[in-house]
């Protein structure tokens, strides 16, 4: 296979000269390649912006600028993912009066390309999330809840790959445990599977089988649980391989900018989180080069 | 013809050359963008969101009873107008309904002080009024408490020193906190008797280390949110005009 590998990236490389005078010449090999990942979290129905007496957070948020900003980041790199960790629900009479219709409409007008589920979206029941699900253009990913016995059953993804200038990105979605967090009348028959394993099992798939150039986690764990058990993003981080970035909820944990964790195998990743209420949008941007420019100092992060 | 396959097989080629070419991560920047109101409004998205937001506005802002006075948690040291006004709501509200379930009466009502999330200001009472009062989707359980339990919680509420709302229960201290007298519909606590206590899901959870909740003999989940008795109370009342009583009180 090597060789046969060889074989095919030489005469590629021999073709690319040979027709380049076909109008072809834009194909190159070692250009760099910058995938820009925007994300939430915990938006809690925040359609409309703080009003000026709303003390800290006054003036601040709002759909229809975090809309302009997302424009704008978009224009100038189209190779763009927007994602969400979750806790879309709940927080404003908009949640109330429309079930989450207009939070789902809102973010597929944004183009937002996928979401985890937080314990907040259950607000309704799970029936309830099940029913705004026609007006959410974007896909919910969550390897960790088995929703095998409930209406959302093939309505959520355990991952998704998304194909960008030729960059494989794998994102995966983790929920935290709903026992004693939600009432089980609203999240009924759905189970919480372990997300330290689950998450072993999704970079198992999505690095060795699928040979992903970039592995997200989105996942509504919460950041970091001191002297406890619980599972935090920055345990997760830790204890676990390959994932490139940790996209985070559920604490509504404002951070000066996104934490650089070590990962099982004492290499740098990101674990970030962007507060609550859509108050700020998180911009992670990954620079790619091709492997025959491969130096040995490694990926640097800068933050 | 043999060109036009010489071409496919190029592309073909090209296209596997890509394919094999790994990328390999060399430089990562994270950032966070506040969004503030230096940025522009998308007005598409303004747009989309108006007839939302005016039915919303209209619905919120249409009047449903008016305030005599302007109620706060903080006037009153064991009890106050306005947590009386809530528990008393949670009760006339509940009651029929876990009667019509159950062929029982609700005993007593018990919800925390920190539960009221603002004052009741002057004048025209809204929805938009309980939506301040209660902005949480908490409902009403009702729990089976033995009277011992209830005995415990008795003693929470006097070593609470706080007005934690109370309906059909009746409480007495004296200068060092201890109780002095408790009565139930009137009636003194039987430690056999098993009472129906209606309070919100949080607290029964053990919210505000309200550990008394559990174990109990049954629970009842009326699956009625509170802030849905509030409207429904305002909508039959003319005028709130809750007082501060006897219902909890010290002695000195």
């Amino acid at each position: 296979m090597k060789r046969r590998d060889f074989i095919q990236q030489t005469t590629a490389g021999a073709a690319a000269v040979t027709i380049g005078s076909l109008g072809l010449s834009s194909f190159t090999t070692s250009k760099t390649k910058k995938i820009t990942i925007l994300h939430t979290n915990d938006v809690h129905s925040h359609i409309e912006p703080f009003g000026p007496e709303d003390g800290r957070n006054a003036n601040k948020g709002g759909v229809a600028r975090r809309a302009s900003l997302i424009e704008s980041i978009r224009n100038e790199n189209p190779d763009t993912l927007l994602l969400d960790a979750g806790d879309i629900f709940q927080g404003t009479p908009y949640f109330n009066y429309y079930g989450g219709e207009l939070e789902f409409k809102l973010m597929s007008m944004l183009k937002y390309d996928a979401a985890t589920i937080g314990n907040h979206d259950f607000d309704n029941g799970i029936d309830g999330l099940y029913a705004q699900l026609p007006h959410a253009k974007f896909s919910f990913l969550s390897a960790n809840y088995d929703f095998s016995n409930t209406v959302m059953d093939t309505h959520v993804k355990p991952y998704q790959l998304f194909n960008i200038n030729g960059i494989k990105i794998g994102v995966f979605g983790l929920g935290i445990e709903l026992e004693g967090l939600v009432d089980p009348l609203n999240f009924k028959e759905t189970k919480y599977l372990n997300p330290i394993e689950i998450s072993e099992e999704m970079t198992g798939i999505l690095k060795e089988q699928e040979q992903c150039d970039l592995i997200i986690c989105l996942s509504h764990l919460g950041y970091n649980y001191r002297n406890s058990e619980k599972i935090g993003d920055l345990k997760l981080a830790a204890s676990t391989k390959n994932i490139d970035l940790i996209i985070g909820g559920h604490t509504h944990t404002f951070l000066p900018k996104p934490t650089i964790v070590k990962n099982s195998e004492n290499k740098n990743m990101l674990v970030n989180q962007v507060g609550c209420y859509g108050i700020n949008l998180g911009k992670i941007d990954f620079y790619f080069d091709s492997e025959n420019n491969k130096t040995a100092d490694g990926t640097s992060i800068i933050v | 013809m043999r060109f036009t396959h010489l071409f496919i097989l190029l592309y073909i080629f090209i296209f596997l050359g890509c394919k094999q070419e790994k990328s390999h991560l060399v430089k990562i920047e994270g950032k966070q963008i506040p969004i503030t109101d230096s940025l522009q409004s998308n007005a598409e998205i303004e747009a989309f969101i108006k007839p939302y937001k005016d039915h919303v506005t209209k619905d919120l802002d249409s009047v449903l009873a008016y305030s005599a006075h302007t109620y706060s948690k903080t006037d009153g040291d064991f009890n106050t107008a306005i947590g009386n006004f809530m528990a008393d709501a949670v009760y006339d509200e509940a009651n029929p309904i876990f009667k019509t379930r159950t062929g029982k009466d609700i005993d007593m009502v018990l919800l925390n002080y920190g539960g009221i999330r603002s004052i009741l200001p002057k004048g025209n009472i809204t929805t938009k009024t309980a939506f301040e009062l209660m902005p949480f989707e908490n409902s009403i359980v009702v729990v089976a408490l033995k009277g011992r339990q209830v005995d415990s919680l008795v003693s929470y509420l006097c070593k609470s020193k706080s007005a934690h709302p109370i309906s059909k229960l009746k409480l007495s201290i004296d200068k060092n906190f201890k109780l002095l007298n408790a009565t139930v519909k009137g009636q003194a606590i039987d430690t056999a008797k098993t009472y129906y206590v209606a309070t919100n899901d949080y607290l029964y959870n053990g919210g505000d280390h309200m550990t008394f909740f559990k174990p109990n003999d049954s629970l009842y989940n009326l699956n009625y949110k509170i802030r849905n008795i509030l409207i429904d109370y305002f909508k039959k009342a003319d005028t709130i005009n809750p007082v501060i009583d006897d219902r909890f009180v010290q002695i000195k």
